[in-house]
C-alpha cells in the first residue's frame, strides 16, 4: 500500500494532532457537561456525549475519504458543491423541521443534520474558484460585489430559517476578501469604529456622542483653516457619524426583535433581565469565574453537575472548561485555538495556488469567527448568539462540517509542491 | 490520472477497507467527469502580484487572531483570580430562586364592605436533583400519599426539568406545613413556597368576581410576567382587572448548602426585587341588594341587572342558577368546574351579560320614544283597539282592555293595536323613500339607546345583542319583497330582535334619566374608594328629546299605579315599569319587567328576567317591585309577596 502511505506523507501533522486534541478535549467536557445519574457508560448512544462519539468517529472516517480523493476535485467541482449545497439550503425551507423556532434541520430518523454547516465550506470553495479565476486582472468593484453575492445568497437562506447567529458567521469572508486585497485597510477600520460606535451608543445617549464628534470635528475644522478640501472631508465625515449614530440608535429600538435586544443589553448592565437572556449570561460567568485559577476538578463542576447552565453541551461548552479546569486550563484551551489558527495562517501563505491560499484563508477566517463569538459570548464580551466551538461542541453536523472544512485545506496543502 | 490502491482485487475485510475502497471509486469517478467536460489545468499560476504586494497583511490577521486571544486571557484572569464576586464558596453551594407571591387585592362593595379577600396556603416544590437520598417511607407517611404517586410525581417533575422547581403538592395543610419546617433538612431538594387563595365571606356574585385559576401555556409564551405554575383570573373581576388584582411578584435569591439550608442571601439581596402588593378594588354592588336578589332568584332561571341611573354603576347583577364560589377554589376547582360545566341548566353562564331575549312588550317603550321623536304621533294621537290588529292577513292579538288607547294608556295598558300602528307609521314615514332607509332610521334610534352593542367597560364577556339591520331582509326576502307589515313583530318586541337583560335595565336607566345614559360598569375605584375612575362618567345622549321621555316617564309610572303592573306597586314609592311578556318556542313564555324608581329623581333602574314564568306581571313585576323596596327603604313590608317569590319554584323538566 504504498500510495496509501504516499497519500498522508505530507499531510501536516500539526494541525491534525491539534484537530484530535480538540476534539477529544471537546469530547470530555461533554461528558463533564452532560453526565447524568444512572447512565455511566461513555458509549451511550441515547446521551449526548456517546453521539459525539459516534460523530467523532464518522468525522475522522470523513477526513480519511477527503484525504483519499485527488486535490483537483476540489477545485473542479467548487461550483457544483456550492450549488448543490444552496438547493439544499432552499430544500430545507421547504421540507425541514423546526427545531427551537429556526427552520434549519432535516429529521433523518433520531438524528437531524444542519445543512447550513456544510455551506460553510461550500462557500469558502465557491469563494476560493470564483478569486482565483479573477486573479490575472486589476480588482474590479464588480468582482467585489460579486464576492459579495457569493456569501450574501447563503446568508438569506439561512436567515430565512431563522437562525441568525449562523448567518452572522459568514462576516468572516471579509477577512479573506481583505487579505486578497478586494477591501482596503481601511474599510476593515472603518468595521472596527462602526463596531465601537455602536456599543457607544448603547451605552450613552446619542446626541451626546453626537455632539462629542461634533466637538472634536470643529477643533480639527479650525486647525485646518487653509485647507477647504480637508475641511469639506472632515464636514462630511461628520454627517455621516451622526447618521450612522442615530441609525444604530433607531435601528435598536425599533428593528430588532425584543429578545436580540434584550441580549445586547445584557452585556452592557448587569441587573437586566436575570430570568432570561441575562440568565444564561450570569450563570455562564458563575460557571467559569468559579473556577478560580485551577479549576474545581474533572467532573466536580457544581454550575456544570447541577445544570445551571443551559446549553452546556453545544454553546457554552467552554463554562465547564472554565469551571472544571480553571484559568490554567482555559488558557490551554484558548492557546491551542491560537496556535491551530496562526498554523493554518503560515499554511495558507506557502501555498502556490492561488486558490489553495484563498481557501486556506477562509478556513481560517470561518474558524476565528466562531471561536472568537463563541468564547466571548460565554464570557459576556459578545452578545450571545447561537454558534458552537468547532471541533469542541457537541453536534454532529458542525463537528463534520469543520473537519471537511479543515481537510479539504489540509488535502490541498499536502499536494502543494506537486500542483506547481 | 488514475489512482487504483494495490489491493484492490482482494474482498473487502473491514470497515476501513470499504471506506477506502468506496472513495477511492468515487475520486476516480469524479477525475473521469471532470476530464471529460474539458482540460482545466489546476490552477497553481503563480500570481506574483497578488501574493506579494498583499502579504504583509498576513501579518495584520495573526495579529488579530492573537490578539483575540490575549484579550480572552485577560478577561479571563480577571473573572476568575481577580474578581471573587463569581467564586462561590468551596462547599458546593447552589441557588435557589423564591418567587415572592404578593397578596392579591381584595374586592369591596359601594359601602365598604369586604367581599372577596385572600387566605395564606402552602405548595411543596421539589427540584429533581437536589432530591437524593430521600427516606420515602417517611416521606410518604408525613404527606399521606402512597409511594406510587410519590414515584409518578418525581418522575414527572423530572420529565419537566431536573433543575428547575416543580411542584410537588399543592397546598398542604397547614399542619403538614408545620411539621415539614421541622424535618426539610432531611429531604434535600424540598421546599415550601408560600401563596394566596380567595375566600369568599358570603356566597355571592360568583359570575361577577369570577375566579382564579393557573395560567394556561398560551398565556405563559406570550406574556413574560407569567410563570407556568402561576395563578391568572379567568373570569369576571378577577379576569378583566387582573393587571390591577395581582401586584408584582417580587424575586429572592437565596443560597442554600447541601444540607438544604437557607445560608442566606446571594450578593446581598442585589438582584432581589420587592413584591408589590395588589391593589383593591371598589365595586358599584351593593351587597345587600346583591344578596336579596340571589335570594329571590333561588329555584328560578332568568336574571336581575339593578343600575344608578345618575352614574351607571351596577348595584345588582344576579343570574341565576349560579353557584357558591367558594367551590371553583383551590384544589377541587377542576372537578367541580367540570361539573358544573355539565349541568344542563348552565350555572357557569351569565345571564344577565350574555342571554340574548327578544325582549317583547318591553320593547313598546323604545317604540313610542321613537315613534314620538319621528313625530307620526302626539299627546293627542288616538286609536282604537278592539281586541287585535288587523292587516291583510296579519292577525295580532292584543289583551282586554279600555279602547281608545292614547300614548299614556297604550303603555299602561300594554296595547298591541297601538303598537303596530305607530311602529308602521314610523317606518313608513314618506320622507325617508323606501322601507330600507325607514328601518334604518328607526335601527339609529334603537342603536343610540345602548342596544345592538357592548358597552365595552369593565364587563368581561357581555354580549352585544341584535338590532337587525334593512340588509338582512333584503337578503331573506329581497330588496323589493318586504315592507312593514312583513316584519311587524319587531314593534312588539318579538322576532329579530335580540337584547340582553343588561341593556334592558340601561332602558330604564335611560328613562329614568330622562334621554342620556352613563355605560353600566361594576368598578367605581381603584386602591383608594375615593379615588373614582374618570373614564367611566361619561354620558352618552339619546337620538331622542328629552320632552318625549318625560311622557313615556309618566306613562311608566301610570303601569305601576293602575296599570299591567299594578300588582307590584309600593306605599309611598311611585315606580316607573313596564311588563314584557317574551314569546318562548320551547316552552313558557318569559316573564320581563323593566322599572326605575322613584319616578322623580331616579334612584335605581332595573330590569328582571324570569325564564319560563308567564306573564311579565306575574313574577318579573314583584321582584323587581321587592329589590327597589329593599334598595329604597332596607325593609320589606310585604311578607306575603316575598314568600310568595322565595317559595316559588320555576325550573323547566327536561323536555
Amino acid at each position: 500500500m504504498k500510495k496509501q502511505i504516499d497519500l498522508f506523507k505530507n499531510v501536516d501533522k500539526l494541525s491534525v494532532l491539534l484537530f484530535l486534541l480538540l476534539i477529544f478535549m471537546g469530547w470530555f467536557n461533554i461528558f463533564a457537561a452532560e453526565i447524568k445519574e444512572g447512565h455511566q457508560s461513555i458509549f451511550d448512544i441515547s446521551q449526548n456525549y456517546g453521539k459525539q462519539l459516534l460523530w467523532i468517529i464518522t468525522a475522522m472516517m470523513i477526513a480519511t475519504v477527503i484525504l483519499i480523493f485527488d486535490a483537483k476535485v476540489f477545485p473542479a467541482f467548487a461550483w457544483v458543491i456550492y450549488g448543490v449545497t444552496m438547493i439544499i439550503l432552499v430544500a430545507v425551507l421547504l421540507f425541514g423541521t423546526e427545531i427551537n423556532a429556526s427552520r434549519s434541520w432535516f429529521r433523518i430518523g433520531e438524528f437531524a443534520i444542519q445543512p447550513a454547516e456544510f455551506a460553510k465550506f461550500a462557500t469558502a470553495l465557491a469563494m476560493a474558484k470564483f478569486l482565483e479565476e479573477k486573479r490575472a486582472r486589476k480588482i474590479m468593484l464588480f468582482d467585489t460585489l460579486t464576492a459579495l453575492a457569493i456569501i450574501v445568497v447563503p446568508v438569506l437562506l439561512i436567515l430565512l430559517q431563522n437562525d441568525t447567529g449562523t448567518a452572522v458567521v459568514f462576516a468572516a469572508f471579509v477577512l479573506v476578501l481583505y487579505r486578497e486585497g478586494y477591501i482596503s485597510g481601511l474599510l476593515l477600520i472603518t468595521g472596527a469604529v462602526a463596531a465601537f460606535l455602536f456599543i457607544l451608543t448603547l451605552l450613552v445617549n446619542e446626541f451626546i456622542i453626537i455632539g462629542v464628534i461634533a466637538f472634536i470635528g470643529l477643533i480639527l475644522f479650525l486647525r485646518l483653516r487653509n485647507r477647504k478640501r480637508e475641511q469639506w472631508q472632515l464636514v462630511g465625515l461628520f454627517v455621516i457619524l451622526s447618521v450612522y449614530v442615530y441609525f444604530v440608535d433607531y435601528t435598536f429600538e425599533n428593528l430588532l426583535q425584543p429578545h436580540q435586544k434584550a441580549r445586547i443589553e445584557v452585556l452592557v448592565s448587569e441587573d437586566v433581565d436575570l430570568q432570561g437572556a441575562g440568565y444564561n449570561l450570569h450563570q455562564s460567568k458563575i460557571a467559569i469565574g468559579s473556577g478560580g485559577l485551577w479549576g474545581k476538578g474533572y467532573l466536580k463542576g457544581t454550575q456544570t453537575k447541577y445544570n445551571f447552565v443551559p446549553e452546556q453541551g453545544t454553546d457554552f461548552i467552554f463554562c465547564t472548561v472554565g469551571e472544571e479546569w480553571g484559568f490554567a486550563g482555559s488558557t490551554v484551551v484558548i492557546g491551542l485555538f491560537v496556535l491551530l489558527l496562526v498554523r493554518l495562517v503560515n499554511l495558507a501563505e506557502r501555498q502556490k495556488s492561488g486558490f489553495s491560499r484563498i481557501y486556506g484563508y477562509s478556513v481560517v477566517s470561518v474558524l476565528f469567527i466562531h471561536f472568537a463569538i463563541n468564547i466571548g459570548m460565554t464570557m459576556g464580551l459578545v452578545p450571545i448568539i447561537g454558534i458552537p466551538l468547532p471541533f469542541f461542541s457537541y453536534g454532529g453536523s458542525s463537528l463534520w462540517g469543520f473537519t471537511i472544512l479543515l481537510f479539504i485545506f489540509l488535502k490541498l496543502d499536502s499536494k502543494r509542491l506537486e500542483l506547481l | 490520472m488514475q489512482f487504483t490502491p494495490t489491493c484492490a482485487r482482494l474482498p473487502a475485510k473491514n470497515v476501513l477497507q470499504i471506506v477506502w475502497q468506496g472513495a477511492s471509486w468515487i475520486n476516480n469517478k469524479l477525475l473521469f467527469l471532470h476530464e471529460v467536460t474539458g482540460n482545466h489545468p489546476f490552477p497553481t499560476m503563480l500570481t506574483k502580484s497578488r501574493t506579494v504586494y498583499y502579504a504583509h497583511r498576513k501579518k495584520i490577521i495573526t495579529g488579530i487572531i492573537i490578539l483575540t486571544g490575549m484579550v480572552f486571557i485577560i478577561r479571563l484572569f480577571h473573572i476568575q483570580v481577580i474578581d471573587f464576586t463569581y467564586k462561590l464558596s468551596s462547599s458546593n453551594n447552589v441557588l435557589r430562586h423564591i418567587t415572592d407571591y404578593p397578596a392579591r387585592g381584595l374586592i369591596y362593595d359601594r359601602n365598604g364592605e369586604l367581599l372577596v379577600y385572600n387566605e395564606a396556603h402552602f405548595d411543596l416544590m421539589v427540584i429533581p436533583n437536589q432530591a437524593r437520598g430521600i427516606d420515602t417511607t417517611e416521606f410518604c407517611a408525613m404527606l399521606g400519599i402512597d409511594r406510587e404517586t410519590y414515584i409518578s410525581r418525581m418522575t414527572q417533575a423530572r420529565a419537566f426539568s431536573p433543575f428547575r422547581a416543580s411542584t410537588f403538592e399543592r397546598q398542604i395543610s397547614k399542619t403538614t406545613y408545620a411539621s415539614f419546617q421541622e424535618k426539610l433538612f432531611r429531604f434535600p431538594g424540598f421546599y415550601v413556597q408560600p401563596r394566596t387563595l380567595r375566600q369568599y365571606p358570603s356566597p355571592l356574585a360568583a359570575h361577577t368576581f369570577g375566579y382564579i385559576g393557573e395560567v394556561g401555556p398560551e398565556v405563559v409564551s406570550n406574556d413574560p410576567y407569567y410563570r407556568s405554575g402561576d395563578y391568572i383570573g379567568i373570569s369576571g373581576l378577577e379576569r378583566s382587572y387582573e393587571e390591577v388584582l395581582r401586584g408584582q411578584k417580587g424575586l429572592r435569591i437565596r443560597m442554600v448548602d447541601v444540607l438544604n439550608r437557607d445560608i442566606g442571601s446571594y450578593l446581598n439581596g442585589k438582584f432581589d426585587t420587592l413584591a408589590v402588593p395588589g391593589q383593591d378594588l371598589f365595586t358599584t354592588l351593593d351587597g345587600v341588594l346583591q344578596a336579596y336578589g340571589e335570594q329571590l332568584m333561588a329555584n328560578k332561571l332568568g336574571s336581575i341587572v339593578a343600575i344608578e341611573p345618575e352614574t351607571g354603576e351596577i348595584l345588582a347583577l344576579v343570574t341565576s342558577p349560579g353557584y357558591d364560589p367558594n367551590l371553583l377554589v383551590g384544589q377541587k376547582r377542576n372537578a367541580m368546574y367540570r361539573q358544573l360545566q355539565n349541568d344542563p341548566l348552565k350555572p357557569l353562564f351569565n345571564r344577565a351579560l350574555m342571554a340574548q331575549y327578544p325582549p317583547g312588550s318591553a320593547f313598546k317603550v323604545v317604540n313610542t320614544l321613537i315613534a314620538m321623536q319621528e313625530g307620526v304621533i302626539n299627546n293627542h294621537s288616538s286609536f282604537s283597539c278592539f281586541g287585535a290588529y288587523t292587516s291583510g292577513n296579519v292577525t295580532v292579538r292584543c289583551r282586554h282592555h279600555p279602547s281608545p288607547v292614547n300614548i299614556l294608556s297604550s303603555i299602561q295598558y300594554s296595547c298591541n293595536t297601538f303598537s303596530c300602528i305607530t311602529f308602521r307609521n314610523t317606518i313608513d314615514k314618506p320622507v325617508f323613500g323606501s322601507i330600507q332607509a325607514g328601518l334604518e332610521n328607526w335601527r339609529q334610534h334603537v342603536l343610540s339607546l345602548g342596544f345592538g352593542q357592548v358597552f365595552n367597560t369593565d364587563l368581561p364577556f357581555e354580549l352585544s345583542g341584535l338590532v337587525v339591520s334593512p340588509d338582512y331582509y333584503d337578503r331573506v326576502y329581497g330588496h323589493r319583497g318586504w315592507r312593514s307589515l312583513t316584519i311587524i313583530s319587531l314593534a312588539i318586541g318579538q322576532g329579530e330582535l335580540g337584547t340582553t337583560p343588561l341593556q334592558m335595565a340601561n332602558l330604564a336607566s335611560v328613562i329614568a334619566n330622562r334621554g342620556y345614559y352613563v355605560p353600566p360598569h361594576m368598578v367605581r375605584a381603584i386602591t383608594h374608594p375615593d379615588s373614582l375612575i374618570r373614564s367611566f362618567q361619561q354620558k352618552i345622549q339619546s337620538t331622542i328629546d328629552q320632552e318625549h321621555f318625560d311622557v313615556m316617564a309618566e306613562a311608566m309610572r301610570l303601569v305601576v299605579k293602575d296599570g299591567t303592573g299594578r300588582a307590584s306597586r309600593i306605599d309611598g314609592i311611585e315606580i316607573g315599569g313596564k311588563t314584557g311578556t317574551v314569546q318562548n318556542p320551547h316552552g313558557e313564555n318569559h316573564s320581563v319587567f323593566i322599572a326605575f324608581a322613584p319616578v322623580d329623581n331616579p334612584k335605581i333602574a332595573i330590569s328582571v328576567v324570569v325564564e319560563n314564568a308567564g306573564y311579565g306581571s306575574v313574577y318579573a313585576a314583584p321582584i323587581a317591585s321587592l329589590m327597589i323596596e329593599k334598595y329604597l327603604t332596607g325593609q320589606i313590608n310585604r311578607e306575603w309577596l316575598q314568600q310568595r317569590i322565595l317559595n316559588a319554584k320555576i325550573i323547566p323538566q327536561p323536555l
